[in-house]
C-alpha cells in the first residue's frame, strides 16, 4: 500500500481548488481582515485609546491570570493520566480514557451551570463558603475552575495516541539501568514527548483564553473586575462601542494566529524527526 | 503472573491516584451536581418548563440549524479535505493551517465578525442583500457561525483516510474504463464514508451546544432565532435554576450519547480498517 501523493490538479481539479478557496477566502480570510479593518478605521490613536482603557486592561490581566493557573495545572494533570492510561495496564483503564473526554460533549453553558449549582450561593457548597467568606462564583476562582474544567481534556488529547505508540520499553530499559524516576521521565519520556507537550500547552492556552459560554455563566461580568477579554468584546459590542470590540477581538485574533503558526513549526519538528528515524531505518 | 510484580515503570499509584482525584473534582462533582439537582425536581414541573412553547421553538431552531450546519460542513469539508490530499497548489500550506482557525479563535471573536461580515451592509452581506437573502439575525446566520465553529472536525477527520487512499484502485478502475463519477461514487466515497461520517456528527453535536459565536449573529428573537444554550443561559439570568437544570440536562444526555455512538462506530470502522490492511 502506499499512500496518495498530491499532484498537479488537471482542469477540473483547478475549478475544485477555485471553489474551496473561494469558501476559504469568504469563510476564514476576510473575517480576519475585517478585525484589522475595524480596528484601525478610527486611526491608531481611537485604538491605543482603546487598548489602554483601564477596563480593557482589566480584562487583558484578568485573563492572563486564568491562563497563568489552567495551564500548568492542565499541563501536570494532563501528562499524569497520559503517564497512568498508557504505560500500565489496569481495571478500568478505558474507562478512564473515555472519562477524560467527556468536557467535550458538555457544552460551555451547561459547564457553566453546573459549577453555578456546585459553588453557587444556593449550590452544595456555597453555603458552607459563604459561611467561611470565600467567594467562588461571580469573583476569578469560579472562572479560573470553569476554565480548568473545558481545558482539561486538551494535553491528555495530544500524549494519549503519541505515547501509546511509544509503549514503555524505553523506560524499562532505563529504570533497569538503574535510573531514578525523575531521570527516565526527564531523559526518556520527555524528550519523546517534547512537541506533543507543548502542542497541548498552545491548544490549552488558545481555549484558556477564549473561552466564552461557561465563563459568561459564572463570571457575572463585572466591569473591571470579573470580565475576561472575551467577556469585555461582548460588553463592548453591546455599548455599540466598535472600535473598542474589535480592539479586543484583534488582540484574541493575533493570540490565534500565533496559535497556528506555533502549531505549524511544532508540526514541522515532528516530521523531521519522523524523517531522520525513517531515514536511519 | 502477579501484575503488580511485573510492573518496572514507577508512578502507577501516584498517577492513577492524582488522576482520579482531579476528574472526580474537575469533571464528576460537578456532572453529578447537575444531574441532583435536575432530580430534585418534580416531574410536574419538569413537564411545565419543557413544555414551554418558547423553549419548544428554541429547541427546534436549534436541531433546525445544526442539522443543516453539519450536511454543509460534510461538503464543504469534503472539498477542502479533497483539494488540500490530492493537489499541489500555491498557498496550500497556508490553507492547511488555517483550517484550524475556527478551533483556536474564541467564539465570541468569530461571532463578531461573521455578524458584522455579513451584514446588510458587511463586506459579504451587501452582495446578498439584493438577492434578497438575509443572512445576520436570521437562522441562515445561525448556521454560517455553527458552519464555522464546526469545519475543521470534518476536514481533519477526511485528510488521514483520503492520503491512505492507495491511486492503485483508481488507476485499476481507470484502466478498466471506470467513468471518474463511476471511481468517485464506487471506489473514493465507500473508503472513505465512516470518516465523513463521524466528522460530520462531531461537527453536528459542536453545533447543538454552540453559544458564543450564535448569540452574536442570531438576533436572538423569542420565537424566531434562539437557540436552546441560550435559553440555559436566560433561565440562569432569571435565577429559574430548576428551569436551567432540566434543559441543560435534555442537551446534556443528547450530546454524550451521540458521542457514545460516534465513539462505538469509531472503534468498530478502525477494527475493519485494523483487519484490511
Amino acid at each position: 500500500m502506499q499512500t496518495y501523493v498530491a499532484r498537479a490538479p488537471s482542469t477540473g481539479g483547478k475549478w475544485l481548488i477555485a471553489l474551496g478557496l473561494f469558501f476559504v477566502a469568504i469563510l476564514l480570510i476576510l473575517p480576519l481582515l475585517l478585525i484589522f479593518a475595524t480596528a484601525f478605521k478610527s486611526g491608531w490613536n481611537a485604538f491605543t485609546q482603546n487598548l489602554l482603557d483601564k477596563d480593557m486592561l482589566a480584562a487583558i490581566r484578568l485573563t492572563l491570570l486564568v491562563a497563568v493557573i489552567t495551564v500548568p495545572v492542565n499541563l501536570v494533570f494532563g501528562t499524569l493520566v497520559a503517564w497512568c492510561v498508557t504505560k500500565f495496564n489496569f481495571f478500568g483503564r478505558k474507562i478512564l480514557i473515555a472519562f477524560i473526554d467527556t468536557p467535550y460533549a458538555i457544552p460551555p453553558v451547561v459547564a457553566g451551570l453546573c459549577y453555578l449549582l456546585l459553588y453557587g450561593n444556593q449550590g452544595w457548597l456555597g453555603e458552607y463558603l459563604s459561611e467561611q467568606n470565600i467567594q467562588i462564583m461571580f469573583a476569578w476562582p469560579g472562572i479560573v475552575l470553569v476554565t480548568i474544567f473545558v481545558t482539561c481534556p486538551y494535553v491528555a488529547r495530544e500524549l494519549i495516541p503519541l505515547m501509546e505508540v511509544q509503549g514503555k520499553d524505553e523506560e524499562e530499559a532505563a529504570v533497569l539501568l538503574g535510573a531514578s524516576g525523575w531521570k527516565m521521565f526527564l531523559k526518556v519520556t520527555l524528550p519523546n514527548i517534547k512537541w506533543a507537550l507543548l502542542y497541548g500547552t498552545v491548544l490549552t492556552t488558545a481555549r484558556a483564553v477564549g473561552e466564552f459560554g461557561s465563563v459568561a455563566v459564572v463570571s457575572g461580568s463585572i466591569r473591571g473586575e470579573t470580565n475576561t477579554l472575551p467577556l469585555h468584546v461582548q460588553l463592548l459590542h453591546q455599548d455599540y462601542n466598535a472600535v473598542g470590540a474589535y480592539t479586543a477581538a484583534l488582540l484574541l485574533a493575533c493570540f490565534a494566529l500565533l496559535t497556528l503558526v506555533l502549531k505549524s513549526i511544532f508540526e514541522w519538528f515532528e516530521q523531521r524527526k519522523l524523517d531522520r528515524v525513517e531515514s536511519i531505518k | 503472573m502477579n501484575l503488580k510484580k511485573s510492573r518496572v515503570l514507577p508512578g502507577f499509584t501516584l498517577s492513577l491516584g492524582l488522576s482520579v482525584f482531579y476528574f472526580s473534582l474537575i469533571v464528576l462533582l460537578p456532572a453529578v451536581t447537575l444531574v441532583s439537582n435536575f432530580l430534585g425536581i418534580s416531574w410536574e414541573e419538569i413537564q411545565f418548563y419543557l413544555t414551554d412553547p418558547r423553549l419548544l421553538s428554541a429547541f427546534r431552531v436549534t436541531v433546525i440549524t445544526a442539522f443543516w450546519a453539519s450536511v454543509i460542513n460534510a461538503f464543504l469539508g469534503l472539498l477542502l479535505a479533497w483539494i488540500l490530499v490530492r493537489y499541489e497548489f500555491p498557498g496550500k500550506k497556508f490553507v492547511d493551517t488555517l483550517v484550524d482557525l475556527p478551533f483556536a479563535l474564541p467564539t465570541a471573536v468569530a461571532g463578531l465578525i461573521l455578524s458584522a461580515l455579513f451584514a446588510t451592509n458587511g463586506w459579504v452581506g451587501q452582495w446578498l442583500a439584493p438577492l434578497g437573502i438575509q443572512v445576520s439575525y436570521t437562522m441562515l446566520g445561525i448556521i454560517l457561525a455553527m458552519v464555522f465553529t464546526s469545519i475543521p472536525f470534518v476536514v481533519r477527520s477526511l485528510q488521514p483516510v483520503l492520503e491512505d487512499l492507495s491511486p492503485e484502485f483508481e488507476e485499476a478502475a481507470a484502466s478498466l474504463g471506470a467513468s471518474k463519477p463511476q471511481i468517485f461514487f464506487r471506489i473514493i466515497l465507500p473508503h472513505i464514508r465512516p470518516a465523513l461520517m463521524i466528522g460530520t456528527a462531531l461537527s453536528f453535536v459542536r453545533s447543538l451546544g454552540e453559544f458564543g459565536a450564535v448569540i452574536f449573529i442570531a438576533g436572538n428573537m423569542p420565537y424566531a432565532t434562539e437557540v436552546a444554550s441560550l435559553m440555559i443561559y436566560t433561565y440562569i439570568g432569571e435565577y429559574n435554576y430548576a428551569a436551567a437544570a432540566a434543559v441543560a440536562m435534555v442537551i446534556l444526555v443528547t450530546s454524550l450519547l451521540l458521542l457514545l455512538i460516534v465513539q462505538l462506530a469509531q472503534s468498530m470502522y478502525f477494527r475493519r480498517y485494523a483487519r484490511e490492511s
